[in-house]
């Protein structure tokens, strides 16, 4: 091969290679690298996202507000004869919460937290308060979000893929129908199915009158505090299940059909075959898609920022969507990159959980 | 242990007949050998027997047992596959003792038989491994011990040596051979490699196109094909099949001659439906070629390939076909040079114009 002298030297130059992976490494830089390391440093400040203050280092101010939890029991009022104090309907009562946390000089670690959660213990009442109440309950959605989404997802993934790996004339059609949610986007998704989950005619109330005969009373899915988490949960499980399901069915699709004609021969069942020839074999695809769908489900925030707001009441609060409003809504770049820290320690830590239960046994 | 009945059995898929009425009896403990070029349906009838492929039409007997919609594992078979179908999350001691641990054999009558076949197969020393540790044909053991500890009826082996190289092929296909005399068990092989075909059988059925062509000893049809594909598939290097045009018969001979072929005289025991005038073919092993001073064919030497105990020369004849003779020994002979080869005409066979052998005088059986 004869190729121009300039072009050679250019090639051989040390920083041609540097000059060639520049564009990826700026790109990278600027919306990967340089986002962490900012979130980072600002989630220990107290940075807003315009304030004419300067900003100013305050250590672990901002993780304490985030995660201070203490908890209070409460004794019942007593009676000047000792004896419990009871209302007009038998029920004990309680001194107010409120005179514990607002300037009381006995219970200082308590000062600013509100009531997050409690159980009578006797005649004690036990409350868990919560410095960021609001916080608690993102955290809390988004653990049950992902305690939900993750095991369902994948395993009605698997439930597609075995279905749709046979061979049968016009599998394809279905192969596309489940995957359709996948290719379109989200916050379209989002928007339909507020339709479907609307109080009066949507979709689902409608199906469901229909199929009990009108027995059944129209639900507002997302207005109401018990179902709106859920009905993201449901419409979330949906969207995606269609992009696991294609990564089952590769996983499927390269274990040979020798092995499943070797049991067929050796007496197994199907139940058998999916247990020691499928099951074994998709061991790397079932790890693959448990650490992505655990992430993606941590990273949920579209279906709540199109159909619900974060409420009613809170409700379905998580992570992300507050991290954002936070951030820019609230101004609190600080106290949004403090939980964007979080998030990720979470991830992190629950991903190297992940790895190290599923690791090679050898 | 039982022998197999094949009655027209006959597999189709949509419109495409693969299989087109197969008629075969084996009797328990033979070794029977399919073999056929790639695409002949060797495998589909072996998976047929097995139960992995439904029998279109026809009736399939093991023992005396119509098996055409029993369930594989029903069957009493084990089959051999070419890709070993070892489960690679197992060890070998697992994969061996899969099937008994499906039908819940008791577990030390299961841990007896595993150690049994591992001293048969000589693998004692392999059962903790898994498939990925272990070599070629060391997996084709473990495979071929999979199969003996269910103690099959039949062992059905589908082209299993084929992922070996050649070494280790010649010394697993004795293995098998002692194998089978070892178990006398009712064996059923599929290959395209007409030597396996021809060391293993008992009983070898050429198939093509869907179609048995002849069912014989390895001998059998080494010496008797029974029409021109049987002819050009047994045998190593291939029959010389020269056409050729009958000059005359009468009730025990044909007459014929070519341009390259001198006027012969060939015994035959029955020259029914020849005329003279047909084009026919000759067929010659290049193995029954001598080098004759006199007479036979004369061609020129195109190739010549020393083997050191033959030697294997290709000649270009005068009509242009090729010609195709192993002679003895390092034969002096160079490219280029004109030599005459004569043959026994008793060794000569003749396929009449369907491609069909004209029966040979005096065969010495049936």
């Amino acid at each position: 091969m004869s190729s121009p002298g300039p072009q050679k030297s250019l090639q051989r130059h040390p920083l041609a290679g540097w000059l060639m992976i520049a564009p990826a490494v700026v790109l990278i830089a600027t919306f990967l690298v340089a986002p962490f390391v900012l979130a980072f440093g600002y989630s220990f400040t107290n940075q807003r996202l315009i304030s004419p203050n300067p900003t100013e280092f305050v250590g672990m101010r901002n993780f304490e507000q985030l995660l201070g939890i203490g908890v209070l029991t409460l004794s019942p009022e007593v009676d000047e004869a000792g004896s419990p104090v009871r209302d007009d309907d038998g029920a004990l009562q309680y001194p107010r919460v409120r005179d514990y946390t607002r300037n009381n000089p006995d219970y200082p670690h308590l000062e600013g937290m509100r009531e997050w959660f409690g159980w009578n213990w006797g005649n004690d009442r036990v409350l868990v308060l919560a410095r960021d109440l609001v916080f608690m309950k993102a955290l809390t959605n988004t653990l049950i979000f992902v305690a939900v989404v993750a095991p369902v997802q994948s395993a009605l993934a698997l439930l597609l893929a075995l279905m749709i790996n046979q061979k049968l004339r016009g599998i394809n059609v279905f192969r596309t129908i489940y995957f359709m949610p996948v290719v379109v986007s989200i916050v379209v998704v989002s928007l339909l199915w507020r339709f479907i989950y609307d109080g009066r005619n949507g979709l689902l109330n409608n199906l469901l009158e229909f199929l009990s005969f009108g027995l059944f009373q129209p639900i507002d899915w997302l207005g109401n505090p018990d179902t709106a988490l859920w009905a993201i949960i449901a419409m979330s499980i949906w969207q995606a299940v269609g992009f696991h399901m294609v990564i089952w069915l590769s996983g499927l699709q390269t274990i040979p059909v020798s092995l499943y004609e070797a049991a067929e021969i050796e007496g197994a069942n199907a139940w058998q075959k999916f247990r020691f020839v499928t099951w074994p074999g998709l061991r790397n695809t079932a790890v693959l898609i448990l650490v992505v769908i655990t992430m993606q489900a941590f990273a949920l925030f579209a279906q709540v920022d199109v159909m619900t707001d974060g409420g009613p009441v809170d409700s379905t609060q998580v992570l992300v969507f507050q991290a954002v409003q936070r951030g820019y809504e609230q101004q609190n770049i600080a106290g949004g990159s403090a939980i964007s820290v979080i998030l990720f320690l979470i991830v992190l830590a629950i991903s190297i959980t992940q790895r190290y239960l599923t690791r090679e046994r050898t | 242990m039982a022998g197999l009945e094949f009655k027209d059995i006959r597999k189709s898929y949509g419109n495409v007949e693969v299989i087109k009425g197969v008629d075969l009896s084996i009797e328990h403990g033979e070794f029977v050998v399919f073999v056929g070029p790639s695409g002949c349906g060797k495998s589909t009838l072996l998976r047929m027997i097995a139960g992995l492929e439904d029998i279109t039409d026809g009736d399939l007997f093991i023992g005396d047992k119509r098996v055409n919609t029993v369930q594989p594992r029903d069957r009493g078979v084990a089959m051999v596959f070419q890709s070993y179908a070892l489960y690679p999350h197992m060890t070998v001691y697992d994969n061996v003792g899969f099937g008994l641990r499906l039908n819940k054999t008791p577990k030390d009558e299961r841990d007896a038989k595993i150690r049994e076949a591992a001293r048969i197969l000589q693998m004692e020393n392999l059962l903790d491994r898994r498939p990925a540790q272990l070599s070629g044909g060391q997996r084709q053991r473990v495979a071929i011990g999979r199969a003996i500890v269910r103690n099959p009826d039949v062992f059905l082996f589908d082209e299993p040596l084929s992922n070996l190289d050649a070494a280790l092929r010649g010394s697993m296909r004795m293995e098998i051979s002692k194998l089978h005399q070892q178990l006398d068990a009712t064996m059923i092989y599929v290959t395209h490699d007409q030597v396996e075909a021809m060391t293993l059988a008992d009983k070898i059925v050429v198939l093509n196109a869907g179609v048995v062509q002849q069912i014989g000893s390895p001998l059998e049809l080494y010496n008797y094909p029974a029409n021109l594909f049987v002819a050009g598939f047994i045998g190593s290097p291939q029959m010389n099949l020269l056409p050729v045009t009958v000059e005359a018969v009468d009730e025990r001979t044909v007459t014929v001659a070519s341009s390259d072929v001198p006027s012969t005289r060939i015994p035959v025991a029955s020259a029914r439906g020849i005329r003279g005038g047909d084009s026919i073919t000759l067929g010659l092993r290049p193995h029954l070629l001598a080098h004759s001073e006199v007479g036979g064919i004369t061609g020129k030497v195109l190739l010549v390939e020393h083997l050191g105990n033959e030697t294997i020369a290709n000649f270009a004849l005068n009509s242009g076909e090729q010609l195709v003779a192993a002679l003895p020994g390092s034969a002096e002979l160079s490219n280029g040079v004109t030599l005459s080869l004569g043959f026994d005409v008793a060794d000569a066979r003749l396929f009449g114009t369907d491609g069909t052998a004209i029966p040979v005088a005096d065969r010495p059986f049936r």
